[in-house]
């Protein structure tokens, strides 16, 4: 359990208590990763499945290296070689899930949503690992944990995150995690990608890119996205380079000791130049680092009691 | 809590010579101070380490490595709740072929020894590894020894013992037992 929560679906209504005691975890879990065997029996006998609808690569091997290194059986699911290709309904395999009694179910879905139907059916925890538009909540808690590491706190840095805000889930998980924690989010991209209304999430919506980027503590440059119909929204990836790509000129605005921060896989050239990617700022290896760090800390919370239960 | 007794068992002066004579019988078991590493077990094992650390080399002269070591992820109680936080590992140095001593505050069903050990196994493979605590108190579940015992107290199964030091924030160094049921 994380605080009252059996499942990890979304980072809005998670509290930065409970945000908290997940990063604080997290610490601990890193030591393992540096150790010789890189192996502790905690998890011992759970059974975590990844069940991945949509491809990926960085995050399944982060989840599952992440069980494997508590010991948990880690169990890959994988749409295109499963039943889903035959007709499958996702409930229909979700019961099938639960019938083979796993402890947590690590859920990809191309739908938002449809970790919450899961949830709801389901008698194990269920861990949402990036649904449709709506939230991938270990990358924003991953983001949160690397920033609090670089920077000491979260509260009162300026974050600003910038792109395709409308398609990304990763924006929605950090805006939730970066504003519950104090840190004052901006967002900025193309017009067409910054969806009506976003500033009822407490985010604020910068002027131009170059507004976004002065006296910044932390930048987030988002993926442009061609899956999920990004080209329809710019006229050409050349255009949105030029206008919303990240380089060194552009990174002079941002305060000196300012992190760059990309949840991957990154478009060199178009959201961000390689010498940014590859330079001083750049922490996107550190986030993959702390990715794993952070889903040992998730698997190992859910899978204990209540804060309210005492023994 | 509240309601129930509190009762000192060893006060500032008590546990000073407690851990002296610690300190000195490890000495006298290992015949020196060479190889030897001090691993406390938080918290407050790595505090007593670091004490017995600085008694060593106040006796023999030589600096021993002193450091801490985690057991979260070792317990045998993790299904239950709520899940403790991890805390800190530091080992001072490679393990291996070395006499580790761990030091632990209270010595009770033993299940803590049992963790700290296959912790400490995952870290390497010392030669050989002793157990100092500052109090037994009985009722052992498991075949467990202390080699260095600071004091024996008999206790109730359902009491709890409680040790302050100074280094960890408290005005002085005390230990109490609070009695009866929980």
């Amino acid at each position: 359990m994380i605080g009252n929560n059996r499942h990890l679906l979304d980072l809005d209504t998670t509290s930065a208590e409970d945000i908290r005691r997940i990063l604080d975890t997290a610490e601990g879990m890193k030591e393992i990763s540096t150790r010789k065997i890189k192996k502790v029996p905690t998890l011992r006998g759970k059974t975590v499945v990844n069940l991945f609808f949509e491809p990926s690569t960085r995050t399944r091997t982060s989840f599952e290296i992440a069980a494997k290194r508590l010991s948990a059986d880690a169990v890959n699911f994988t749409a295109s070689a499963s039943s889903t290709a035959k007709g499958e309904t996702l409930l229909d395999t979700a019961k099938n899930l639960d019938s083979m009694a796993p402890d947590v179910v690590v859920i990809r879905h191309r739908f938002s949503g449809a970790p919450e139907i899961l949830a709801r059916n389901l008698d194990c925890s269920v861990v949402n690992a990036g649904d449709g538009c709506h939230q991938h909540p270990t990358q924003g808690l991953l983001d949160l944990f690397t920033v609090r590491e670089r920077k000491g706190r979260l509260d009162g840095l300026k974050v600003s995150i910038i792109g395709d805000i409308a398609h990304s889930r990763v924006a929605r998980s950090d805006i939730s995690g970066f504003t519950t924690m104090g840190a004052e989010v901006f967002v900025s991209g193309p017009s067409t990608m910054i969806p009506t209304g976003i500033e009822r999430l407490g985010v604020r919506v910068a002027d131009s890119f170059e507004h976004a980027l002065e006296g910044a503590d932390v930048i987030i440059m988002l993926r442009i996205q061609l899956e999920r119909r990004s080209g329809s929204l710019i006229p050409t990836l050349r255009e949105y380079a030029r206008f919303f790509g990240l380089n060194r000129e552009r990174l002079r605005l941002a305060r000196p000791d300012a992190l760059v921060m990309h949840p991957g896989p990154i478009n060199r050239g178009v959201e961000i130049s390689s010498d940014i990617a590859d330079g001083p700022e750049s922490v996107i290896l550190d986030q993959v680092e702390n990715g794993v760090a952070v889903r040992m800390a998730v698997l190992y919370l859910l899978t204990g009691g209540s804060d309210e239960t005492t023994d | 809590m509240k309601g129930r007794r509190q009762r000192e068992i060893l006060e500032q002066g008590d546990i000073d010579r407690a851990v002296r004579r610690i300190a000195h019988e490890i000495l006298e078991k290992n015949k020196g101070a060479s190889d030897l590493i001090l691993i406390g077990i938080p918290t407050p094992g790595p505090v007593l380490a670091r004490r017995i650390k600085a008694l060593i080399e106040e006796a023999e002269g030589v600096s021993v490595p002193a450091g801490s070591l985690d057991i979260t992820f070792y317990r045998d109680d993790i299904s239950k709740r709520p899940k403790p936080l991890p805390k800190h590992t530091d080992l001072p140095s490679n393990i291996d072929g070395k006499t580790v001593v761990l030091i632990d505050d209270v010595l009770f069903t033993g299940r803590t020894i049992r963790a700290a050990l296959d912790a400490l196994m995952d870290h390497g493979r010392p030669s050989k590894v002793q157990l100092a605590v500052l109090v037994d108190r009985g009722h052992r579940e498991l075949p467990v020894r202390a080699d260095f015992v600071g004091r024996n107290i008999p206790t109730g199964r359902h009491e709890e013992i409680h040790v302050l030091l100074s280094e960890m924030g408290h005005d002085e160094d005390k230990v109490y037992i609070t009695e009866g049921e929980v």
